[in-house]
């Protein structure tokens, strides 16, 4: 049993604006930029089958779902869908450590 | 090959004009603000890449794989990665090898 928990969210915008406040001497500007690219870069890794490794936050590969048939829901018609590589994220030891943590200060 | 932090400031430096140390405090900083967020108990949602979520699991039962015991395995609090639509069309687009 797994349930997601209650918990808000912290969205891009307020990423950038943190990650902006500790780094004074840049402008908002420019770390947002900056964000954007970082995000570019982790998915174009992806689209052309590159993992990606980021010591003590995790790893992120593709996983490859292999071809199976399907039904077109609307007319119940059989289809074949093609075999497709999916993204796949494993959380480093320490993102694990505290992501636990977390539950035990509640 | 796999891309790495260091490949990533690397990418800064020369797409953005940041300089070197920059660069790579950005980099650290980017990990360390959604690894913080996670382990301040916040789901993380990145749009065009994925949301990080957060997931309670109840206690349920195991087995040591070696010795065959049973032992509980504890509840505990997990990050799961659901990718954005944007990058599940991308990535499916890859005709690369069945990994």
């Amino acid at each position: 049993m797994s349930e997601e928990t209650n918990a808000r969210s912290m969205m891009k915008s307020e990423l950038i604006e943190r990650i902006a406040r500790k780094q004074s001497h840049l402008a908002y500007k420019d770390v947002e930029l900056a964000v954007k690219s970082l995000l570019e870069q982790m998915s174009n890794a992806l689209s052309s089958g590159e993992r990606i490794e980021i010591r003590g936050f995790g790893s992120f590969s593709l996983h490859y779902r292999p071809p199976r048939s399907g039904r077109n829901p609307k007319t119940g018609d059989s289809v074949s869908l093609p075999g497709k590589h999916v993204p796949h994220f494993k959380p480093g030891k320490e993102l694990r450590e505290r992501v636990n943590d977390s539950m035990k200060k509640e | 090959m796999a891309l790495t932090k260091a490949d990533m400031a690397e990418s800064l430096y020369e797409e953005l004009g940041l300089n070197k140390r920059e660069a790579k405090e950005l980099v650290e900083l980017f990990f360390e603000e959604v690894r913080m967020a996670l382990g301040d108990a916040n789901h993380v949602k990145l749009s065009g890449f994925g949301n990080f979520v957060l997931r309670d699991k109840t206690e349920r039962p195991g087995r040591n794989p070696k010795t065959g015991e049973e032992i509980p395995i504890s509840a505990r609090r997990v990050v799961t990665f659901r990718p954005g639509q944007k990058l599940k069309q991308r990535v499916e687009a890859y005709a690369g090898s069945q990994q």
